[in-house]
């Protein structure tokens, strides 16, 4: 299974990193929505903010490929011929969806690097991290953590005929409730609770205190735990969905 | 009415209509009003912290550029689309009117981007406190109708270039994205590098955005005047632009009977 779940996501990280689409919105979004609050920022004499911004629109990275890429995940197999074949597998489609999954949330890395680079060389952005060491932890922890929640929105979208029109509606929503650049006490005390649920908001907690300074671990273990929830329920979302299309033979239909 | 106006309007109605992917009722709301208020949304609490600024400027600024949305992305679809569906050989064989048949298409994209930027007003009217002075709004009307024809002149110049380009729907996205960062909508463009300053002047959208920006602060039409005819011009240059570049392909794909080649 370890075999089955490595190859499979070198495969689909190769696969993805090979898609214009994916390097528009893993790389040159990223970029531009840091340029964006790196001038905002400065415009606003909130220069300090800046490492801050580089971050926050590096994980708004990681989730815009995490939610383009798994939400539209098992519909791409349909389209490309291939669900039949991993569905009729030997191995637990749960297992073959899983490295697909965490591979989108694995190219928003290429975010992270590319907002500190551009932020460090454009900007002059300090990359002093406060605890570099932590920070290499947190980082893998919370792209496995939206990899596991791509395996919910995975399972969950295949039931919209439009799921790529969805994907586009959940983009900034959660870029917001999440706090990624935007500080949840601006927002209306209702989106707190909401925000809980979500692992992006603990990665960027985790991440964003590693650089800067604070506790990472609360952050660390809320992303595992929710990581470790979304598994669960992606599986059970996984079977259900197969269960579905085989009684009523809609495997390939979309 | 004439052939050509029978193209033009008919036509347009009907290339809207195939791109059902727009006009299906849960589609349309979540691409064409869900996402732009949420991206108002967005950028008014993202200014709110930044700071130095007021709501007003986030919110002017958003709402006439989600307009773009159905302007660029609609307008390389409406004309890219043919090609990569096979129906472009059908249509350039046809005698119509191409002034009318390219035009046409853009009708009903400009109605639409007015639809979703009237939304994005009114949404922030709602949860943002906007309140610009009523007496002002027919004013804002216009300076946004020009804004969205302008866009709309631009995405038919990304869309003219799908005729040719392999992959136009990145530079369509690529476009869209580098508008929010050049063209003012978050940052003035006088707070902006020179170079990225020059660039968001010579395209549509940036003054625009600056002319409704003074009119919601009170300007009047005659205040925004030299704003309002450079929007018009750059969209007119945008259009002929767009439109040598349809014909200049569709003689250059005649030619070399690569039409639908990619």
């Amino acid at each position: 299974m370890l075999r089955l779940l490595g190859i499979g996501w070198l495969f689909h990280l190769k696969n993805l990193t090979n898609s214009l689409f994916f390097v528009l919105i893993s790389v040159l979004q990223p970029v531009i929505f840091a340029t964006i609050a790196f001038f905002m920022f400065r415009a606003g004499d909130r220069t300090g903010g800046l490492l801050y911004a580089a971050l926050g629109a590096g994980l708004m990275g990681i989730w815009s490929s995490t939610l383009f890429g798994s939400g539209g995940a098992i519909q791409w197999q349909r389209w490309q011929g291939t669900l039949e074949i991993v569905v009729a597998a030997p191995a637990r489609f749960l297992w073959v969806m899983l490295p697909l999954t965490v591979s989108t949330a694995t190219i928003g890395l290429y975010s992270i690097v590319a907002t500190l680079f551009w932020g460090r060389v454009f900007f002059g952005v300090p990359l002093d991290f406060e605890h570099p060491w932590l920070f290499a932890l947190a980082l893998p922890v919370t792209v496995l953590s939206l990899g596991l929640l791509g395996l919910v929105l995975a399972s969950t979208f295949v039931l919209y005929r439009q799921a790529s029109a969805f994907s586009n509606l959940l983009e900034y929503p959660i870029w917001l409730v999440t706090g990624l650049l935007v500080p949840l006490s601006l927002l209306p005390g209702w989106v707190e609770p909401l925000s809980w649920v979500l692992a992006p908001t603990w990665g960027m907690e985790a991440v964003r205190n590693a650089a800067l300074g604070g506790e990472v671990w609360p952050g660390v273990g809320m992303c595992v735990l929710l990581g470790a929830i979304y598994l669960a329920l992606g599986a059970l979302l996984l079977q259900n969905f197969e269960h579905l299309a085989r009684r009523r033979a809609t495997l390939s239909l979309t | 009415m004439t052939p050509a106006l029978r193209v033009f309007f008919v036509g347009g109605r009907i290339s809207y209509r195939a791109l059902f992917n727009w006009i299906s009722p849960g589609i349309y709301v979540t691409t064409m009003l869900g996402s732009p208020l949420f991206q108002i949304l967005f950028f008014t609490y993202l200014g709110r912290y930044a700071g130095g600024r007021n709501d007003d400027f986030f919110i002017v600024g958003n709402a006439v550029q989600v307009s773009a949305m159905a302007g660029i992305y609609g307008m390389v679809m409406g004309i890219a689309n043919e090609r990569q569906y096979g129906t472009l050989s059908p249509l350039l064989a046809t005698p119509a009117n191409r002034l009318a048949v390219f035009a046409g298409r853009g009708l009903p994209f400009i109605v639409n981007g007015l639809a979703v930027s009237a939304f994005g007003f009114a949404a922030s009217w709602a949860l943002l406190d906007f309140s610009p002075d009523p007496e002002v709004l027919p004013a804002l009307a216009l300076v946004v109708t020009i804004t969205v024809v302008s866009c709309t002149a631009l995405g038919a110049l990304i869309g003219s270039i799908g005729l040719r380009a392999r992959d136009v729907f990145f530079a369509a996205n690529l476009v869209y994205f580098l508008m929010l960062l050049f063209c003012g909508v978050n940052v003035d463009v006088s707070d902006l590098p020179g170079w990225m300053e020059a660039v968001g002047t010579a395209i549509p959208l940036t003054h625009g955005i600056q002319a409704a920006r003074q009119i919601v602060d009170g300007a009047s039409l005659g205040d925004v005047a030299e704003l309002v005819a450079t929007e018009a011009a750059i969209g007119a240059a945008y259009g002929v632009a767009a439109y040598g570049l349809f014909r200049l392909f569709e003689a250059e794909g005649r030619r070399r009977a690569s039409l639908e080649t990619y």
